[in-house]
């Protein structure tokens, strides 16, 4: 072989090599992507697996009969309400902090004052606090308050766990509003605060109620921060002060149990809690994807 | 066209190019001399970068496109399924507008090239980044922190650092996307006389549009107006007796 | 009275742009006050080195549960990373855009899953596949172990990670990789050399909010770990993380002395290793959006 054809051939492996590299890249990628999306499929068919059988009229109509560990009668409605109530409660309370603020760090001050800076930082830390801390501080209240575990108590721990989530969200679409539609609307009289709430709050609106649901979401399928602060009941919550059971609390209680009627509940509890999830969790991206098509630019 | 005495290198054979189903490129026909510098001109967004693009197969990469047609180096389609995609594109050398460094040291950015193609050895390495620097006009500037990253350069040293990387796998064409708009007067003057001293030994291929830049390197000009080659020759002939209004309007500035 | 409005506003604001700050501080401050019975009456290095944990002889060695949290944490970011930067970088190179829109959803859809789910579906699947392995490995478990726990913590950090991994790859401009094809370079070549070097700080800020967010997660890890307090020695043992000490034992907290102190503990060690955490990852990736702006 002459040095040219031998030089050609090392060439020609080299190549080869280095696009056997290249493929075996793509293959790889592949098969990791699909397991990410074959262990969501996964996930979701063991919960309807377990859960459809469950499900029946009885199961959403009636409480849990004679103890919500060993009674072998009744269905969810205990949680399902009281994931309600907790879940809307908490939502709303922190709504009405966090929106205020969103606008605020956006309209009141410019994006790089230090006090805005400050503030992100801090809702970035509350942010990234685990829920069982929630849980924990959400009992050092209940018992400086001298509330017992409660739906009250539930709510503001939730609502607590759900403010972070929920500013962040909302300040990233209010951000977004262009500084020329503010000055649209100083510019005809109007003060900061019905600039901020009339025009920047309406032109996001899409990505707020976004905001709101996404941190429902979070808020309602949470265990750690509300088990020491909710409760749990096999009653429906008649005041706030009473306690509530939750859905995830009725999973993480029922499923141990030798019970099947009562791991029957759990698992309603599951099927019922990821539909609910899942279906916020969509309901979410279509609004935020139409509200990117539709905003003022 | 192409004057007799001049050797084709490039020759683009009825090119359709368009991204998702919008045309953008229309029948082109083009032939690019060899060791020639041709100058793209055209108003802006008429798919200059495009027809540029499709000489080394860069918008392979790119969502929704069709491409349509040949692009003959030297004879042989690059489009054709057999050809070796990672040779095509060693063959010619992409300056793109802004400078785009990788993110790496100076040297390593040189060397980046040939050791992709398997060049192993330091001693050969140093020699490449030094000949390379040296034919961009880098060397004295940077001889003595080879190995600092390559973004703490000036962008005109960014510019010709790229031109070196371009070099160093030893292309046989030079394709240049508005090389100098990103750059400042001074250093836009010295991208400039390098790619003329290459001319010699290169076949350089550059978009632009600034006028009076094609009229000081071009060799030859192709005028592309709305994806369509409107007109291509000789330049002194295409600047002095323009065939086609739209050349000529263009040339004027009553288009652009 | 609009303007009466708008003055109100502009005062109380300040006070709203404070509360996160009060809370984060209140939060510190309550639980370092509902420990200091064991806190302020026990060197620290005992508490956090010492491992007998016999509450109701006033022993707190938090030893087993921080080693448990770190054994399992570790291993579920050691198991979500390679899949999260491969799958990442594989969507954000070489797949067509109809597939990274649905890998998009896809990833939302299982970060907002709630934890008790992956708990369920770790009991059902997770622990009984763990125990067969053990069972290949010639160790006998149960399956519920520190290795089930963090599979399941994989599972549900590679949302996260995955998601801030694709950020940072989009935030690189597509001529830098032009740049590498036109030399000749494979999309892999390309990858490698290229993207995943200008990705690398983003990607260590995703691991470390990774490792922050494992590190506190609690329920599922609670329902498939074991909650035996000893440290665990093979990935087979069961462990007790922090998070499952306090979830399991809230209900004694208040009978036996000092309990409720130690767990109010083992709250404060979390809130410091995550925050402490996140504020490092946070300003990575804040230095990597200004650098790209």
């Amino acid at each position: 072989m002459t040095a040219v054809a031998a030089a050609a051939g090392t060439a020609d492996r080299r190549l080869a090599r280095r696009k056997r590299a290249d493929r075996l890249f793509r293959g790889l990628g592949l098969v990791a992507t699909g397991l990410v999306g074959g262990v969501l499929l996964l996930i979701l068919a063991v919960i309807v697996w377990k859960g459809l059988p469950a499900l029946n009229l009885d199961m959403f109509t009636r409480t849990p009969r004679g103890g919500y560990y060993i009674g072998r009668e009744g269905g969810i409605l205990n949680a399902i309400v009281g994931s309600a109530l907790l879940g809307l409660g908490a939502t709303a309370a922190a709504f009405f902090l966090s929106l205020p603020l969103a606008l605020f760090l956006n309209i009141y001050r410019s994006r790089t004052s230090r006090f805005a800076t400050f503030t992100r930082f801090s809702l970035d830390v509350l942010w990234g606090v685990p829920s069982i801390v929630y849980g924990a501080f959400g009992f050092i209240i209940m018992a400086a308050l001298g509330l017992r575990a409660s739906l009250l108590a539930g709510i503001i721990t939730v609502a607590l766990l759900e403010f972070p989530i929920m500013t962040r969200a909302m300040d990233e679409v209010v951000r977004l509003v262009p500084r020329e539609l503010l000055d649209a609307s100083y510019s005809v009289g109007a003060t900061r605060l019905e600039t901020a709430f009339k025009v920047a709050a309406r032109q996001c609106a899409p990505g707020i109620l976004t905001g709101v649901l996404i941190a429902f979401g979070r808020g309602v399928g949470d265990a750690a921060s509300v088990l020491f602060t909710a409760g749990y009941t096999d009653r429906v919550p008649a005041s706030l002060f009473q306690p509530a059971a939750t859905l995830p609390l009725a999973i993480f209680f029922q499923i141990g149990t030798p019970y099947p009627e009562v791991q029957q509940r759990a698992y309603a509890s599951a099927v019922v809690l990821t539909v609910l999830v899942l279906a916020i969790s969509l309901i979410g991206r279509s609004f935020s994807r139409r509200y990117r098509k539709t905003v003022v630019r | 066209m192409v004057l007799r005495q001049d050797k084709v290198h490039i020759s683009v054979r009825n090119l359709n190019v368009s991204y998702g189903g919008l045309a953008v490129l229309r029948d082109i026909n083009l032939d690019v001399p060899a060791r020639k510098t041709t100058v793209i001109i055209g108003p802006s967004g008429c798919g200059k970068t495009t027809l540029l693009k499709s000489m080394n197969r860069l918008l392979d990469g790119i969502e929704d496109v069709k491409i349509e047609g040949e692009v003959l180096v030297d004879g042989e389609n690059i489009y054709d399924p057999a050809a070796e995609v990672t040779l095509v594109r060693r063959k010619m050398g992409l300056l793109s507008q802004k400078p785009q460094v990788l993110p790496m040291s100076i040297y390593d950015n040189v060397a980046y090239g040939p050791r992709i193609h398997g060049e192993r050895d330091r001693r050969r390495l140093d020699r490449v980044v030094e000949d390379h620097l040296k034919l961009a006009g880098l060397w004295d500037e940077v001889k003595d922190r080879l190995h600092q990253p390559a973004s703490n350069l000036s962008l005109g040293q960014q510019q010709r650092l790229c031109l070196a990387r371009g070099l160093a796998v030893e292309p046989e064409i030079i394709l240049g996307d508005e090389p100098t708009s990103a750059l400042d007067p001074a250093s836009s003057q010295n991208v400039e006389r390098r790619l003329g001293e290459l001319k010699k030994d290169y076949t350089v291929v550059i978009v632009t549009h600034i006028l009076r830049q094609a009229r000081r390197v071009a060799d030859y000009i192709a005028f592309l107006y709305l994806g369509e080659l409107v007109e291509h020759g000789p330049a002194d002939e295409v600047f002095s007796a323009p065939k086609d209004p739209r050349t000529r309007a263009y040339l004027t500035g009553e288009i652009s | 009275m609009r303007y009466f409005l708008d003055r109100s506003a502009r005062r109380l604001f300040p006070l709203l742009a404070g509360f996160p700050g009060f809370v984060v501080l209140l939060i510190a401050a309550g639980l370092f006050f509902r420990s200091r019975a064991i806190v302020l009456t026990r060197p620290l290095s005992k508490l956090l080195f010492a491992s007998a944990w016999l509450p109701s002889k006033g022993e707190f060695g938090f030893l087993p549960f921080i080693a448990g949290t770190m054994y399992v944490t570790v291993v579920a970011v050691i198991l979500a990373l390679p899949v999260s930067l491969l799958a990442a970088a594989y969507l954000s190179e070489c797949a067509p855009r109809r597939l990274r829109g649905l890998a998009a959803t896809v990833i939302d859809v299982l970060a907002g899953l709630p934890s008790v789910i992956f708990g369920v579906w770790g009991v059902l699947v997770v622990v009984p596949a763990v125990g067969a392995l053990a069972g290949l490995f010639g160790a006998a478990s149960s399956g519920y172990s520190v290795l089930a726990g963090a599979v399941v913590l994989a599972v549900m950090i590679s949302p996260t990670v995955m998601h801030i991994i694709l950020e940072v790859f989009s935030s690189i401009p597509a001529s830098l990789r032009e740049a590498s094809l036109a030399l000749g370079a494979t999309r892999w070549e390309t990858t490698r050399r290229v993207v995943l070097r200008k990705a690398a700080p983003g990607i260590i800020a995703a691991t470390v909010l990774g490792f922050s967010r494992a590190f506190g997660e609690t329920i599922a890890v609670l329902m498939v770990v074991g909650n035996v307090a000893v440290i665990p020695r093979s990935p087979f043992d069961p462990g007790y993380p922090l998070p499952a000490l306090i979830a399991n034992n809230y209900g004694e907290m208040m009978s036996v002395p000092m309990y409720d102190a130690a767990l109010m503990f083992a709250a404060l060690i979390l809130l410091v290793v995550v925050i402490v955490s996140n504020v490092l990852a946070r300003r990575v990736l804040v230095r990597l959006e200004r650098r790209a702006a």
